[in-house]
């Protein structure tokens, strides 16, 4: 498909110094490579998102859908509602929940495992690290689906592990105040194993001089963890922080499939309050607000953690 | 061993059980006959195998049209953005041409965007187009991967600039040395790549649940998703049914697991 021919530049009848030919040859093949990738990324991606603050600023409704004449402009008046929406403000303060348990709690559980999986004495290590990993793969829904069996209230298998140690069985699902820490049980279970080979390998970076050196110097396990492996994974634990938190912004199929948002709203995100606006209400004007104080708060998000961890040194 | 080597290997094995355990009883309960698993305590094992819900979900559940929907999607899907993302990825990478480094910038700012900003003006554009509920319109959004062409890219750096210029002063044309020199090269971030994107579109949700309306388009989420809230109650079905939705993925990313393991920590430690 970009094979330029090389009596491309026809009517020049005496042909250019050959330097200069290869050149122009070469650039327009180079253009050839990457047109159709970048005219997809124009037209699927750059243009619906440039829309999405069109289409934000009107009152594109179920009215528009059927004809386009029905299409005002509102200014901001989206948003203004959007804020005083109750609902909307009860989507940002789960996301906020999901994002502040979650990416800590995610973070610990794969920081623990790289640091156990990188002990020397550990035996078969290959096979843990794919293991561990694996749920990582699995399709969301389908294990949504079995967590959901998992956390059943009377034949669930973690009431029955519960019960088993003389507690009583938990409502997981089926109250406002476990609702969030269930579904972060799944998602902690589904994910950790990312971010731990991110470590892991980090880790094995780090040579084993310095643990020798700080054992020398009497310094015990907590103590080598906290001046040898923290700094040196310092500059990752930052980078996934912030790609886990974007991760935990952008909740959906979780309570789509295990809670339908209930009990009371506890669960409804902000992309499952995007989706339900825009694909249910059909508000697709006021949806697309919805989208882009999404990404404001990502933005905001992302932009604040770099300025913290520029002031700590950690990031150079 | 020493107490804290047994230790630290008892933790491991301890992880691996929680790990593992969830995806076991899903495939062991998809054995069990009707209402065995609503029992109390939990039962970790039929009783009796059965192949009874399988069945059901072939036979009455149009299981089979899901599988095959799914199926052809992620292949297209991954065909798709090879062919779009490697030539562009290695031209970034090797080629020069007016404007490079500007687009790139640009492109490295876009990857902030979540793509899901998009949604809704991507989907009133296909409609237009008469694009849903089609598998061209599930397929869109595969095309436009500025991560593949990083990772692409990225790998395309390490290739010796003498290798293109021998080849071009023997006179092969950049078509030729992409196909006979560059791609060989290029085979394992390929595959790497070819294996996100053929596990990202079988496990895609929310793209496919706004833009294939029709149930004879469901791919296996969607399926299941609507599946799970017709039957709740029936546990050995729907687990069953997930059964049939990870499997696939899941026997394919052990086979390839290298591939995936060395793309990933490549597109995110370093990247």
């Amino acid at each position: 498909m970009t094979d330029v021919p090389a009596s491309a530049d026809g009517i020049l009848a005496r042909p250019a110094p050959r330097p200069a030919r290869n050149a122009r040859n070469r650039e327009r093949a180079a253009w050839g490579f990457v047109a159709p990738a970048l005219i997809a990324i124009g037209v699927f991606f750059a243009i619906p998102v440039f829309s999405a603050l069109l289409l934000s600023l009107t009152d594109f409704d179920i009215y528009a859908l059927a004809d386009i004449g029905n299409v005002r402009f509102v200014g901001l008046q989206n948003y203004e509602r959007l804020l005083g929406n109750p609902l909307f403000w009860g989507a940002m303060r789960n996301t906020g929940l999901f994002a502040l348990i979650g990416v800590p709690l995610s973070i610990a559980t794969s920081l623990a495992a790289a640091v156990i999986l990188n002990a020397r004495v550990i035996k078969w290590r290959p096979v843990w690290r794919v293991m561990f990993f694996a749920p990582y793969v699995t399709t969301l829904v389908a294990t949504a689906v079995l967590w959901n069996y998992l956390l059943h209230t009377k034949y669930g298998v973690i009431n029955w592990a519960i019960q088993s140690i003389g507690l009583p069985p938990v409502d997981w699902l089926g109250q406002p105040s476990t609702s969030i820490p269930a579904i972060l049980m799944f998602v902690v279970w589904k994910i950790f194993g990312y971010n731990m080979l991110i470590f892991l390998a980090v880790l094995q970076t780090v040579p084993d001089d310095l643990y020798e050196a700080a054992r020398i110097d009497g310094a015990g396990p907590w103590k080598q963890f906290k001046h040898v492996t923290l700094p040196a994974i310092a500059p990752t634990l930052l980078l996934v922080s912030i790609i886990s938190v974007a991760g935990f912004f952008q909740l959906f199929a979780e309570p789509y499939v295990m809670t339908q948002g209930g009990p009371a709203q506890s669960t409804v995100t902000v992309l499952y309050f995007m989706y339900e606006e825009g694909f249910k209400w059909w508000n697709l004007g006021s949806a697309s607000a919805v989208a882009f104080v999404l990404f404001l708060c990502i933005l905001a998000v992302t932009l604040v953690q770099l300025a913290v961890a520029k002031r700590m040194g950690a990031y150079e | 061993m020493k107490p804290r080597a047994l230790l630290l290997n008892l933790a491991v094995g301890l992880i691996g059980l929680v790990v593992l355990f969830p995806l076991l009883w899903m495939l062991s309960v998809s054995f069990m006959t009707t209402g065995e698993a609503a029992t109390f305590p939990p039962p970790l094992l039929p009783k009796s195998w059965t192949l009874q819900h399988y069945r059901d979900l072939f036979v009455t559940q149009g299981m089979g049209r899901y599988l095959w929907n799914s199926f052809a999607l992620a292949s297209l899907a991954t065909g798709l953005a090879l062919l779009f993302t490697v030539p562009a990825g290695y031209a970034f990478a090797k080629l020069t041409f007016k404007g490079r480094d500007r687009v790139f910038q640009i492109l490295v700012a876009a990857l902030v965007v979540p793509a899901q900003i998009g949604t809704l003006p991507l989907f009133l554009m296909l409609k237009g187009m008469g694009l849903v509920n089609t598998y061209a319109g599930a397929l869109v959004p595969w095309l436009a991967s500025i991560f593949g062409l990083f990772l692409v890219r990225q790998y395309a750096l390490s290739i010796p600039d003498e290798m293109l210029e021998a080849a071009r002063i023997d006179g092969a044309s950049e078509g030729q040395i992409f196909r006979r020199v560059v791609l060989p090269t290029l085979q394992p971030i390929i595959v790497t790549l070819a294996l996100f994107v053929f596990l990202g579109s079988w496990n895609d949700f929310l793209w496919p649940l706004i833009i294939l309306t029709d149930q004879s388009n469901y791919t296996l989420p969607v399926a299941l998703a609507a599946l799970s809230r017709e039957h709740v109650q029936d546990i050995e079905l729907m687990m069953a049914g997930a059964v049939i939705t990870v499997a696939p993925v899941l026997i394919l990313f052990l086979a390839l697991q290298r591939y995936y393991i060395r793309g990933m920590l490549a597109g995110s430690v370093k990247g």
